[in-house]
This record gives structure tokens, C-alpha cells and sequence, in this order.
């Protein structure tokens, strides 16, 4: 469903500060695959989701979803394909706007947007219930600015935004990285629930080896703007941090250097 | 005091010509949050555009239009030099500006002022009968506030103001932000164009310069409305009435001022001074809270931090 075929990507190129993030990732996604990516400090892995979406264009290579060439579409023309919760919960969503008011310009992602209201109140019910399975009490605060949610809240927000409308692709980028524990927990086992009951292909940035091999069925490790490891199926059920840690170095003959990873192991 | 309250009326009909030229400003710099300069060409151009076309015959409410379409057009150009040509959003407010000088000359015939009497011309608002000016142009700002109300509330409008908020998300959710950028510019300066128009029947003139520092009293505006109104007045609506009454206010202010005795070749520099401040004021005291929060956690660490010692 999705294939990304040799994409390659070097920013400031010919410069001191040139930076080789991709070197011909190869990779293609099955239908129904909740991938989690994991690597250390810039193996590519944020690259590679800004490279899907359209962020920046791609030096060379391809990429195909279900059968769709998105390589040279701008970014929000291909947005139609993807559902994306960022690293920073300010950039899901518009903080001087209302939580109802950002529901209804994700529900129109992909479609035409007319000179109709914003907001019917058919579409108020329906936003209603959508929140309240939330179980975050936002339901009753539709009209509140989303700039005074807290982070927690507005990463599921943006979640619930993402599969408004169901994406081909649903794009998680390390999305739970600034949250407390708790929270965290409490936003991916909600995220796992959404992907599971919409059944949605799933990529997966996480600096979280735990869970990297708790949640979804395949795991990809990258290392210096590679696809190192791609594991799944029975193995990966069996997979543990140390199997990992292990693996890698035997791959990429170097220690794993993410402090994050390391530190949250 | 009672030049004062003489002038007092044709402060509040200027005030509100200007308020309406601070909804403009407001679509940008708080919408879109471009500090847009074109505004200061398309106000004169707006004034001539009209006096041109209704000293030529034309009927007063064509030219109105016309006027708006001209100030369109200048947004649309600081539009596509901002997003085709990647220029900041600043500089392509000047090119335009800068150009809309010479289209001014070419609108005029090379004349820098251009008058219009409003004996001879049917004329929707004049200085020499106050109370309908003030009354022509509430209507103008009553007219434009609903019509802006119910198009930022419509899928579009909201899809502008998620642009001017959050540009990841606004593309990460199929908005064409740079389309988006150019249509709040044009429809921004149109908006201006009117004013500089109905400034310019106000006045019986339009000049070239009538335009100069037009962003900064717009700003005032804006500025003065949302500090004095902004804590009662949450609804958008609203937000745009405050805006019109900082005009208003401004105005007032600026009569008072001179009739204490400012020097009237020192009023743009007053301008600039309060505008200024009342830009910085918010700024300053977002850094006064975090130094007091900082002091407050150093507290903190020197009164728990003795184990460390």
C-alpha cells in the first residue's frame, strides 16, 4: 500500500553543514501494517515521515501509495492520504481555535472547502460523541480554545483529528515524546485503540524500545538514513530490548546512540 | 474645551473611515499574522481610483467597487511576491507599496492630488455635513463587520484563520496555506481601498500621501480597541466593533492632543511613540513573568538545595 523505493535525502548540500538523512530507504508497507520505527539520533526516521508527507521534496526515489504517485504532489494536496500527530503538541493543532472548530477542518481534509458553515449541528452531535470516547471531559468544552488544553489533550485531539477522516496512512512521529509517563501511556494505549478499531495502517516514530516492541506487528530499526532492521511477525513477538540492542550492533557494527532510547529502556 | 468638543464629531466620522481600514489591518496581522505594508499605497490608490472614475462621470457606488478591486489587486501582488517569489511577507509589502506610488501617477495623469467637490458630485459622505458621514460610514462598518462575521465562520474563512494560527497543521490537514496567504491579502486591501475611498469623499481629496503611515494607525486601532474592548468582547463580531471604536478613540485622542497644543508636524512621530509602547507592553510583561517565575524557583533551589553543599 505504501512503497517508498531509493529515497534519498541531503540537506544543505555542498555545505559545511551538508547532512545525508536518507541513503535510498527502501521500504513497502502491507495493508493493515502498525509499524514502529525506532533508531538513534539522526538515523532518519523524521525525515522519512516529512518525506511521505510532502514537508520536503525528496532528492531522489519514490514513493507510491495504493498505487498513487505523491513524489512531486505538494503537501497538502497528498495530506487527503495521511493522518499525522507531530512531536510537539502545538503543531496539531490551531491553539486560538475552537476544539469543535479544529474537528471540522480536519473532518474536510481532502474535500473541497465551500462557503458553507464551518460547523453544522449534525456535525456538533457527531464531534460530541467522537470526544467523548475520549473519556478527557472535552466533550462538554466544544467551544473552549484548543491553546488551553494541555499537551496530553491536545495530542489526543490531534489523534482524534487524524482519523476523522480515515487515512490510508496514519503517521505517529515520536507523539507521545513530550508527555509526561502517564500521559503517554495513557495516549498510545489510545492511539493502539483507534488504529485497532479502524483498522488502520500505522507508522510508528517512538524513542521507546518498550514500546517499539509492545505495540504493532512489525519493527523497523534506522541507522544513518538506512532501513537496518525489519522485523515481524513471530519474531517480533519475541523480540526484547536486549535481542534489539544486540541485533543492531551486529547490523551497523556500532554502539546504539540515542540517550533518549537508552535512557528510557 | 469647546473646540474641543466642536471637532469632536468629525473625529468620530474619521475614526470610523479609519476603523474600517483597521479591519484590513486586522485580517493580516492578526489573522494571517503578516505585518502587511502594502496597506499604505492601496489606501491612496483607493482614494484615487474613486475620485478619477467619479470626476469622470462615473456613478459613485461603481467607483466604490472599482476602488475595492484596484486594492485587491495590490494584495493580490504582495500575495505572489510572498508566496511565489519567497519573498518575506515585510519586504513584498513594500515592493508593492513602492509601486503603487507610480500606479497612483499613472491613475491621476501625474497629478499628486486630485479633488473632488462635493457640491458637484453626489457624494456618499462629506466633511461639511458631519452627522451623515458619521452615519454613512457606520453603516459601511455595520455592512462589512457581518459580512466578515459570517465568512470566517463559513469552511473557508475557517480555513484561513487555521492558516494564519498553524501552518503545519493547516497543511497537514489538505489547506493550501499560500492560496490562502494571497486571498486574505486581497481581500485585506480591498478592504482598505473602500476606506482610502470614503476617506477620500470625506476629505474631498485624495492624495498621494494620505496613505503614508496608514499601517500604523491602523495598527493603533487595533491595538487601542483590543486593550480597551478585548477582555469583554470575545465574540469575532465584536472583536471588529472594537476594532472600529479604536479608531474612534484614536481619533479623539489625536484631537485632544492637538488641541493641548501638539504641533501637527509631530503627530505621525506621537503615532509611532504610542504604538510603539502599546506593542511592546504585552512583550515586556511576558518576560516580567518569567523572571518572576525564575526567581521564585531559584527560592526554591537555594532553600532545598542544602544537601548539595
Amino acid at each position: 500500500m505504501l512503497e517508498i523505493k531509493n529515497v534519498s535525502k541531503t540537506f544543505n548540500p555542498g555545505t559545511i553543514n551538508e547532512k545525508k538523512a536518507l541513503n535510498g530507504v527502501n521500504l513497502t508497507l502491507n495493508d493493515g501494517d502498525f509499524v514502529t520505527v525506532i533508531g538513534g539520533n539522526g538515523a532518519g526516521k523524521s525525515t522519512i515521515m516529512n518525506m511521505i508527507t510532502g514537508v520536503y521534496p525528496v532528492d531522489s526515489g519514490s514513493i507510491v501509495i495504493d498505487g498513487i504517485d505523491v513524489t512531486a504532489m505538494s503537501e497538502h494536496k497528498r495530506a487527503k492520504y495521511f493522518g499525522r500527530v507531530f512531536q510537539d503538541p502545538m503543531n496539531g493543532t490551531a491553539a486560538n481555535m475552537e476544539i469543535i472548530e479544529n474537528l471540522a477542518i480536519a473532518a474536510k481534509r481532502g474535500k473541497r472547502r465551500t462557503l458553507r458553515y464551518g460547523v453544522s449541528k449534525k456535525e456538533k452531535e457527531a464531534y460530541k460523541e467522537l470526544l467523548k470516547t475520549l473519556d478527557l471531559g472535552l466533550e462538554n468544552r466544544l467551544t473552549s480554545k484548543v491553546g488551553l488544553l494541555s499537551g496530553g489533550q491536545r495530542q489526543a485531539l490531534t489523534l482524534l483529528m487524524a482519523t476523522l477522516q480515515k487515512p490510508k496512512l496514519l503517521l505517529l512521529d515520536e507523539h507521545t515524546a513530550a508527555l509526561d509517563p502517564k500521559t503517554s501511556s495513557k495516549v498510545l494505549s489510545l492511539s493502539k485503540k483507534i488504529i485497532e478499531e479502524n483498522n488502520l495502517t500505522t507508522m510508528m516514530v517512538t524513542h521507546n524500545m518498550n514500546d517499539a516492541i509492545e505495540y504493532g506487528n512489525r519493527l523497523i530499526m534506522m541507522h544513518e538514513g538506512r532501513v537496518i532492521l525489519d522485523i515481524s511477525g513471530e519474531e517480533k513477538k519475541n523480540l526484547t530490548v536486549e535481542i534489539l540492542l544486540h541485533k543492531f550492533e551486529e547490523v551497523s557494527g556500532t554502539e546504539f546512540a540515542n540517550d533518549k532510547v537508552l535512557l528510557s529502556k | 474645551m469647546s473646540a474641543f468638543l466642536n471637532a469632536l464629531p468629525g473625529a468620530v466620522a474619521q475614526g470610523i473611515i479609519w476603523g474600517i481600514m483597521a479591519i484590513g489591518v486586522y485580517i493580516t496581522f492578526r489573522i494571517l499574522d503578516i505585518a502587511d505594508l502594502t496597506v499604505d499605497g492601496t489606501m491612496s490608490i483607493g482614494g484615487a481610483t474613486f475620485v478619477v472614475l467619479s470626476t469622470s462621470g462615473v456613478n459613485v457606488y461603481l467607483s466604490l467597487l472599482v476602488a475595492f478591486l484596484v486594492g485587491c489587486l495590490a494584495g493580490f501582488a504582495t500575495g505572489i511576491f510572498h508566496t511565489v517569489f519567497g519573498i518575506p511577507a515585510i519586504l513584498s509589502g513594500i515592493l508593492t507599496q513602492l509601486a503603487l506610488y507610480s500606479i497612483y501617477l499613472r491613475i491621476t495623469d501625474a497629478r499628486s492630488n486630485v479633488a473632488i467637490n462635493y457640491r458637484n458630485y453626489n457624494l456618499l459622505l462629506t466633511l461639511h455635513d458631519i452627522p451623515k458621514a458619521i452615519l454613512v460610514a457606520s453603516i459601511f462598518a455595520v455592512l462589512l463587520i457581518a459580512v466578515l462575521y459570517w465568512f470566517f465562520g463559513t469552511e473557508i474563512g475557517s480555513s484561513i484563520r487555521a492558516t494564519g494560527c498553524n501552518l503545519a497543521m493547516s497543511r497537514a490537514n489538505g489547506i493550501n496555506t499560500s492560496f490562502n496567504k494571497v486571498f486574505g491579502l486581497v481581500l485585506s486591501n480591498g478592504i482598505v481601498a473602500i476606506s482610502g475611498a470614503l476617506l477620500a469623499q470625506y476629505s474631498g481629496a485624495a492624495d498621494i500621501n494620505m496613505g503614508k503611515g496608514a499601517i500604523v494607525i491602523g495598527l493603533a486601532a487595533v491595538i487601542i480597541g483590543e486593550v480597551i474592548f478585548g477582555k469583554v468582547f470575545r465574540n469575532f463580531a465584536l472583536t471588529l466593533v472594537a476594532l472600529v471604536l479604536g479608531g474612534i478613540i484614536y481619533y479623539v485622542v489625536i484631537t485632544l492632543v492637538l488641541q493641548l497644543g501638539l504641533n501637527a508636524n509631530d503627530l505621525k512621530m506621537f503615532t509611532a511613540i504610542v504604538v510603539a509602547i502599546f506593542l511592546g507592553v504585552p512583550y515586556w510583561r511576558a518576560k516580567a513573568a518569567v523572571k518572576m517565575r525564575r526567581n521564585k524557583k531559584a527560592e526554591a533551589v537555594t532553600v532545598g538545595g542544602s544537601d548539595n553543599a
